[in-house]
């Protein structure tokens, strides 16, 4: 059992990193990673939020969305299949959590919350939170499996974004063709690091 | 950049396609493109571009989307308050995007399996989201529907650009047809595998806007 976990674990972190296997959360990537410090701040922020919402969701989905999954009210709604709300469910949950664990951190660690401030509301729109769920569901997970998915994917994208970062900040010193710059080249390396993290695959515990 | 010139001509004669209706129509295919100039939704693009169907029909689902989403928040934009516009826009947007992915679903099945959950996360496509906070919320339906289509094409023919170059050098063919000849790979020719995987999506578009930046001669940073 415990084994299962954390081969999904590995599995979400390294494996299948959401970032360098699917694309997700490319956007914030890519506009954040200029500085070290930042990154962190928003790697922390994405571990955190999507460690929440994927099992959130995964509540959402199991006792409100899935075919029967009503029938906990009264057996009449057994038949009742509301998947096709699952989007705008998913992402107003996304929205609903990221605002109260704003709140909260804003009530009771301010320390964290000048830290993650900021990032917090871009983190509703980042495509890897929504992506996380919306994996969860296609890959029926169960609880367990949802969190265990929630933290991993959350880690390995705080470290794609960390470990750009550190890339870029060394980057800086290096001369550039000109139309290469910016965007280009942090596409080529991400390209590199995605075959760099390629070695993971076929890793079973 | 061919679209550029095919779809201008075409509409001069009406009214409603005034210059500067034209113009916002055609910037985000070239000057203005939202994936190597605004560096915006890239998220949802790359994993839908192994194949050139899939990104095709990609390419039309998010243009759908941003097309209408605009029209619609542009429509409402008096209405909206300020401090809760990014819930009512992602409330617009996870609609119409329930709306394509039924579609999907009932007329092409096999090409919405492919494209799994990248269909809904057109819903955080950061080009939707974006247009709608930078164009339709200033400006009336018309030219928020013409910004949509342009956005949508811009991305479009960046997505099938990288696919053509991945299904071509990856599997071989093109839209699902082979056209590498049989003698080629008696010859000795492999396809190459590095193309359908994560990391030649990135180095290809990492090419693309290379070459484009070089041609317009833009400098970031």
């Amino acid at each position: 059992m415990l084994e299962h976990y954390l081969s999904l674990f590995v599995k979400s972190v390294f494996v299948e990193n959401i970032l360098l296997a699917f694309f997700l959360g490319m956007c914030s990537f890519l506009a954040v990673s200029k500085k070290v410090e930042t990154s962190v701040g928003l790697g922390m922020a994405v571990i955190f939020v999507m460690t929440i919402t994927t099992p959130a969701n995964w509540f959402v989905r199991t006792y409100l969305l899935k075919e029967g999954a009503l029938s906990w009210i009264s057996p009449m709604f057994a038949n009742v299949d509301l998947d096709f709300l699952g989007f705008v469910s998913y992402i107003a949950v996304i929205a609903a959590m990221v605002q109260l664990v704003e709140m909260v951190l804003d009530r009771y660690s301010p320390k964290l919350y000048t830290a993650l401030g900021i990032f917090l509301p871009l983190i509703a729109v980042n495509c890897a939170i929504l992506g996380a769920s919306l994996f969860m569901v296609e890959r029926n997970y169960n609880f367990g499996e949802s969190v265990v998915f929630g933290v991993g994917s959350g880690i390995g994208w705080a470290l794609a974004i960390i470990a750009m970062s550190a890339i870029r900040h060394k980057l800086r010193y290096s001369n550039i063709p000109a139309g290469l710059r910016g965007l280009g080249i942090t596409m080529l390396m991400t390209g590199l690091m995605s075959m760099a993290f390629m070695i993971f695959s076929g890793i079973q515990l | 950049m061919a679209d550029q010139t095919v779809a201008a001509p075409a509409k001069k004669k009406e009214g409603l396609f005034s210059k500067k209706n034209m113009k916002v129509l055609t910037n985000p295919l070239s000057d203005n493109n939202p994936i190597t100039f605004q560096v915006l939704g890239i998220c949802s693009s790359l994993a839908v571009t192994v194949q050139m169907k899939t990104a095709l029909v990609m390419a039309l689902a998010v243009t759908a989307v941003v097309a209408f989403s605009n029209v619609i928040i542009s429509m409402l934009r008096k209405y909206i308050p300020s401090k809760i516009r990014i819930i009512v826009e992602l409330a617009v947007i996870a609609t119409l995007v329930i709306l394509v992915d039924q579609m999907l679903k009932a007329y092409l099945f096999n090409i919405s399996k492919q494209l799994s959950v990248f269909v809904g996360l057109i819903i955080t496509n950061c080009i939707i989201m974006g247009r709608a906070e930078a164009f339709a919320l200033q400006n009336s339906p018309w030219p928020s529907f013409l910004d949509g289509v342009g956005n949508g094409l811009g991305y479009g023919w960046i997505l099938m650009t990288v696919a053509t170059v991945r299904e071509i050098l990856g599997s071989g063919s093109f839209l699902g047809f082979k056209i590498v000849p049989q003698a080629l790979y008696n010859a000795g020719y492999e396809n190459m595998g590095l193309m359908l995987l994560a990391p030649g999506a990135f180095i290809i578009l990492g090419l693309l806007v290379w070459v484009q930046r070089t041609i317009t001669k833009t400098v970031h940073e």
